[in-house]
């Protein structure tokens, strides 16, 4: 990941530990990105990848915590979602990023489909330990 | 569940003057509305996992309780439609379809369906109308 980029204002942190959380957690993503400028389909796939990683947290790893922030480098402005637990950790990062590949109740198109969309996609996890996905979207 | 029935005693409405009864039960943050042969769950916000399957669950038993043969959800109100909430409705259409009953959603906003697509997030076989009057012909079709 770049570290060109400096972080602005506007940043927030949110508890994730129920499924309410998650909602709290999407919506928020959701304000941020509006007020960086992103519109229409850009929000909604911005909420529904914060949805699927903070879903992740409550479903396998709580407590964990989502931090967002607006990031900025010399030209242009974006999201930054961070995502991240102490919980067991992902034994096979690989595996967790292929398509339909789930261990729980979704359609295992959570990470998948956010790697996908996002413009930068950092998972890192270590077992016993925690894991920590950052994501950046870049505002075109 | 948390279930209250009214019954609108008195109200009739169609052409042909014949009376609808209407029952109204909450679950969870849906209401869900029971209109002759169909239900209708209107979604009004932003739903949590456990609503969506507590709406799931309802709507389930209430096909079986009323015969009902047709399931529309309104998804007007949601927020996104990520893996999960996909994976909700399509499980809730297909245990419907096995206690004979058709599901179809209305209302996905143009934005939530590029997303979807963008995704990779399929609604299967369930049955989609733009809105509710659309979704009444398509039952009507299909129920006949």
């Amino acid at each position: 990941m770049n570290a060109v980029e400096t972080h602005v204002e506007g940043g927030c942190a949110i508890p994730i530990v129920r499924d309410t959380d998650v909602v709290a957690a999407r919506l928020a993503a959701r304000a941020l990105a509006t007020r960086v400028g992103f519109t229409g389909t850009d929000l909604v796939l911005i909420a529904s990848v914060v949805s699927e990683v903070a879903r992740n947290i409550v479903a396998y790893a709580g407590p964990g915590e989502l931090l967002l922030s607006i990031v900025q480098d010399r030209s242009r402005t974006g999201v930054q979602v961070i995502a991240r637990d102490h919980g067991p950790g992902i034994a096979d990062l690989s595996r967790a990023l292929e398509k339909g590949f789930s261990t729980s109740r979704s359609l295992g198109l959570g990470l998948p489909g956010s790697k996908r969309f996002m413009d930068e996609f950092c998972l890192e996890s270590a077992l016993g330990i925690g894991t920590t996905v950052t994501m950046r979207k870049w505002l075109s | 569940m948390h279930s209250q029935h009214i019954e609108l005693a008195g109200y009739s409405g169609g052409s042909m003057g014949m009376a609808l009864n209407v029952h109204f039960l909450h679950v969870m943050k849906v209401p869900i509305m029971k209109q002759g042969d169909y239900v209708i769950a209107s979604i009004q916000s932003a739903l949590t996992d456990d609503d969506l399957l507590h709406l799931r669950d309802g709507l389930t038993s209430h096909v079986g309780r009323y015969r009902s043969k047709g399931v529309i959800v309104d998804v007007t109100a949601l927020d996104v439609m990520d893996s999960f909430a996909t994976r909700t409705l399509r499980d809730l259409a297909q245990t419907v379809r096995l206690r004979g009953a058709k599901t179809i959603i209305v209302g996905i906003q143009p934005e939530v369906a590029f997303a979807m697509v963008q995704l990779g997030l399929e609604l299967g076989e369930v049955g989609t109308a733009l809105d509710l009057e659309e979704a009444l012909e398509w039952l009507q079709h299909e129920c006949r």
